[in-house]
């Protein structure tokens, strides 16, 4: 894998062996909990399913690629 | 009727204040309240609204009212301690922003702009979006969600190798990076063996039987259990290699999978021919189509790969076998999909005929069949669609372990206790109860306990529960298979 | 989307390039082209008579007995039930006001021009606390303190600001940010800082000696003189963003007590609106949420841009009004806000966040997403017109606007759904 390649913003990527792990957390709260205990630095995210569960806007708004 | 106090020289935020009077205003008997400073703007607002008396009146603008009207007396004198109660109180000082916690990984990366890793485990129909989220900021990420289509998983990781990133998962239960537990993982020493594992309880039979026999993991990189299908190409399984070749802390490298697509098996055994560092390659239920290259040694199941690794045989349970009851039939209700597909490869073996819900090679798929060997991996996604995992859930498994206590036809239950982070706090022990008030005459009883000394559980306490419950506890799944035999035949 | 994001990067960039400077005050007529005889300018999104809340017809009433335009108040509702009068946006004229919002052609108006695109926007000046024409006052009182901001105010203002030269607003705001201002429901700094700059000039071209202290006297008992600066401010920054095609950020957000209404700039000049939510919020003595009239004002421009409840962390009392925290939940107001934001404003930043930048540039599609919706601070109005202000607190953006906006910016990409 080429390091030379770019994310959005410029962003290089992340490497993921070669330094402790910040990891965000999106889904069951428990496994941020269990990395906070361990001692890795999480943030979890109080993800909710978009557009409040509604298929039509979720779809629409897949489209619009946010 | 009226009653007004003043507090000379006292200053407060309007906002604090109309705060308060609201909270005087919902007090028992109370109309209505105000407590403003006693500028003559003020005093007539409170005027208008019936609230001002004589001594209110006579307020200055350096002066607090604290005005109310009340239906008698009691109430008033009541209401009147509690406004100075509120107005006294020790303000405290609150840590701010701690307890904001953002609701879209956007959100978070601004607030943590130095992220390098995304755990997703959010409902299948939603997880791609997400994890295409964090690869498009530059974050490695697992997905632990299954149900998640075939075409969005090989999107996701074309796009990822484009970035020079890699996607564990979907379906990936088990990850440990630099010693940090992902998802379901196990307290495991660190040390210089290296894990690639489509499955995530094979990641987790394997390093524990490979910690338990006294070496180190230096990382176990879940991919997925459809990676190494001929859709997917092996992409997150060639990424792991290439990863673990790089890194100075690892000395050796385990593969476990399933029989992978032939031409991914042959993309993964010359890729894993170039590395310098040794690989055992374990394709459970499955053999090596051509000859291997010289650093790469081949294992057939889970045990024999820890084997190959630790330069010794395993361990086998050494006690005695209850009597055999009479059933004929083995029947096997497993959480870890691996550890299904391993005990059907040793039956197999043996010569029986299996069924199951997750069939290797060789074994039937489960349909009205009842008169047979049965070995049902629950986690299967079927299984899963809205319904917590049986590892977060073992109750999960009380039904058809009901079912099977009673069936005179079986013979033998075969378990696995899996413990490690993220998973359910005492699985022995709601085993053991949920085996409590079986009959002399059930089945025999079988598991094997995935875990170490070091897991929140403590594999030795939780081994202790299953024997004081009359369960026979193995050193490892392919034991428990093989006790299993034993007791039918 | 790739070409969504562009835009956006584009729109945010106008958003924060800005460079607001106040330059003159001048009769609405005069700065405002096509701003004549009958035309009355109201906040909120177009809304006729019949539709009109208390408040609001009490002020258009109110201002056509003012502009001569009806011989009393009957006479004006009248006139403006007949058809007399031309209501139309305050916004389709680069114009905003405050509740009631009322812009006709002899008022005074504040002129600020964005000096990066050239554009020019404008307020009347803030009548001041109690009861304005702002909360539909229209009685003799009401009308002789417009006279007064003609006739004396206004000019005055008019001549100071000429002499001083353009006055840059963007290091005001920054200053009141760290001062405690939102520059909403709090102002005070950023008044009085204004005043300071204003104060010199004001006596230099002044050759009435009561007339000036009237006037220093006006301007500093009225702790929200700068809110109708900050909303010129609001206006002239967000108008060179309009337009951008295939840009999903919000260039207005207005009320007019019925209807609540944005605009996008990738969807065009479209109105899309829905009824306005009623503001949750402490009131005054005497007073309950039965009396308030619903959520009015061409205000929200301020969060348009970053400020007022966007910047709640600067202003931690303010959160009291929600009465449901103590005053340290201000930052989760401004973090949630971040969620629905196309980015933070370098030079507006919040001490209390680290130096974060106000979040700025509200992106249609994740308010959809998240269901998070803006959050604006809001005086709050008698339902009567005239009353006055009751109360104060937060209301929220209609989820509605939001989700009609992004299906007509979707139709305008041609984007199927």
């Amino acid at each position: 894998m080429a390091a030379e390649h770019k994310t959005t913003d410029g962003k290089m990527p992340a490497s993921l062996l070669g330094q402790p792990l910040r990891v965000i957390n999106v889904g069951l709260e428990r496994f941020a909990e269990v990395l906070a205990a361990h001692g890795t630095t999480v943030q979890h995210v109080q993800w909710a399913p978009p557009a409040g569960g509604d298929a039509r806007l979720a779809d629409l708004l897949s489209k619009l690629g946010s | 009727m009226i009653r007004n106090e003043i507090r000379k020289g006292f200053y407060l935020d309007s906002v604090a204040l109309m705060r308060a009077a609201r909270a005087i205003a919902a007090l028992p008997g109370i109309e209505d309240a105000g407590m403003m400073i006693g500028t003559p703007a003020n005093k007539e607002i409170l005027r208008e609204a019936g609230l001002l008396d004589e001594a209110g009146a006579q307020a200055g603008p350096g002066d607090l009212v604290i005005a109310l009207r009340a239906r008698n007396p009691a109430a008033a004198a009541a209401a009147m301690l509690e406004a100075r109660r509120l107005l006294d109180r020790p303000r405290r000082v609150e840590a701010g922003d701690a307890s904001w916690q953002p609701r879209t990984l956007r959100a978070a990366v601004q607030q943590m702009p130095d992220a390098n890793f995304a755990l997703v485990s959010v409902p299948g129909d939603f997880a791609a979006a997400e994890a295409r989220k964090g690869l498009r900021r530059g974050l490695n990420v697992m997905i632990f969600s299954d149900n998640v289509p075939l075409a969005e998983e090989v999107a996701l990781k074309r796009e990822a190798r484009d970035r020079g990133l890699i996607v564990m998962g979907p379906d990936c239960g088990t990850a440990v990076i630099g010693g940090a537990p992902l998802a379901f993982a196990n307290s495991l020493p660190r040390g210089d063996v290296g894990i690639v594992g489509a499955s995530g309880t094979g990641i987790q039979e394997v390093s524990c039987l490979i910690a338990n026999g006294g070496r180190g993991i230096s990382h176990a990189i879940g991919t997925g259990g459809r990676d190494l299908s001929a859709e997917v190409g092996g992409i997150s399984t060639l990424a792991a290699i290439d990863l673990l070749d790089k890194d100075a802390a690892t000395q050796e490298v385990v593969l476990i999978s399933k029989p992978p697509a032939p031409e991914v098996t042959r993309q993964v055994l010359a890729r894993a021919g170039r590395s310098s560092k040794p690989f055992t390659v374990c394709l459970v239920g499955g053999k090596p189509e051509s000859a291997l290259p010289a650093n790469v040694r081949f294992a057939g199941t889970l045990a024999e790969a820890a084997e190959v690794v630790l330069g010794r045989k395993l361990g086998t349970y050494q006690g005695a076998l209850p009597k055999p009851t009479g059933g004929q039939l083995i029947r096997g209700l497993f959480c870890g999909g691996t550890l299904c597909s391993e005990a059907q490869l040793i039956l197999q073996r043996s010569g029986l005929d299996v069924v199951s819900n997750a069939p290797i090679h060789g074994t039937e798929r489960l349909g009205a069949q009842r008169d047979a060997h049965i070995l049902i991996d629950l986690g299967d996604d079927r299984f899963t669609r809205g319904r917590p995992h049986p590892m977060i859930e073992p109750a999960t498994r009380d039904v058809p372990l009901g079912e099977a206590l009673v069936d005179t036809a079986v013979g033998v239950v075969m378990l696995d206790v899996i413990l490690g982070w993220g998973i359910h706090p005492d699985p022995a022990g709601q085993l053991a109860r949920a085996l409590g008030g079986r009959s002399a005459a059930a089945p025999v009883i079988v598991a094997s306990v995935i875990g170490t000394e070091a897991d929140p559980q403590v594999r030795s306490s939780q081994v202790r529960k299953l024997t004081d419950a009359g369960i026979i506890v193995a050193p490892s799944n392919a034991n428990a298979t093989e006790i299993a035999l034993q007791c039918v035949r | 989307m790739e070409m969504i994001e562009k835009a956006n990067a584009e729109a945010l960039r106008r958003l924060l390039a800005g460079d607001p400077v106040l330059v003159d005050v001048v009769p609405a007529g005069e700065a405002i082209e096509g701003l004549g005889k009958h035309h009355i300018l109201h906040a909120g999104p177009p809304i006729s008579w019949e539709r009109m809340c208390g408040p609001l017809r009490g002020a258009i009433t109110g201002i056509a007995v003012f502009e001569g335009w009806a011989n009393d108040l009957q006479d004006g509702a009248a006139k403006a039930h007949a058809g007399a009068f031309r209501f139309e946006p305050n916004h389709d004229y680069g114009a905003v006001g405050p509740m009631t919002g009322m812009t006709t052609e002899s008022q005074p108006v504040l002129v600020v021009e964005n000096r990066a695109f050239g554009n020019r926007a404008y307020c009347t000046i803030n009548e001041g606390l109690g009861k304005v024409m702002r909360f539909g006052g229209n009685d003799a009182e009401v009308l002789a303190r417009l006279a007064w901001l003609r006739d004396t105010l206004g000019p005055a203002l008019g001549r100071a600001i000429r002499e001083i030269g353009p006055i840059p607003l963007k290091p005001i705001i920054a200053r009141g940010l760290a001062m405690g201002d939102e520059m909403h429901q709090r102002n005070v700094a950023c008044s009085s800082l204004l005043l300071r700059i204003l104060a010199p000039s004001l006596a230099r071209t002044s050759e009435d000696c009561e007339a000036l202290a009237r006037c220093l006297d006006f301007i500093g008992k009225n702790d929200q003189f700068f809110l109708n600066v900050a909303m010129t401010v609001g206006k002239a920054l967000t108008d060179p963003a309009r337009g951008i095609e295939g840009a999903s950020l919000v260039t207005a957000m207005c009320r007019n007590g019925t209807d609540f209404g944005i605009r996008v700039c990738g969807a065009g000049d479209t109105w899309f609106t829905a009824p306005v939510e009623m503001p949750v919020g402490l009131y005054f003595p005497g007073f309950t949420a039965n009396d308030a009239n619903p959520d009015m004002g061409d205000s929200a421009i301020v969060e348009t841009v970053g400020l007022g409840a966007f910047a709640m962390a600067a202003a931690p009392s303010v959160v009291g009004f929600i009465g449901a925290g103590p005053a340290s939940e201000a930052a989760r107001f401004t973090r949630s806000m971040g969620e629905i934001t196309a980015g933070n404003n370098p030079e507006w930043t919040i001490p209390m966040l680290d130096g974060l930048g106000v979040p700025t540039g509200i992106d249609i599609r994740l308010v959809v997403e998240t269901g998070i919706v803006p959050n604006i601070n809001t005086g709050i109005a008698h339902r009567q017109p005239g009353m006055g202000q009751v109360g104060a607190g937060v209301v929220k953006a209609p989820m509605a606007c939001f989700t009609q906006a992004l299906e007509g910016f979707a139709a305008k990409l041609g984007v199927d759904y």
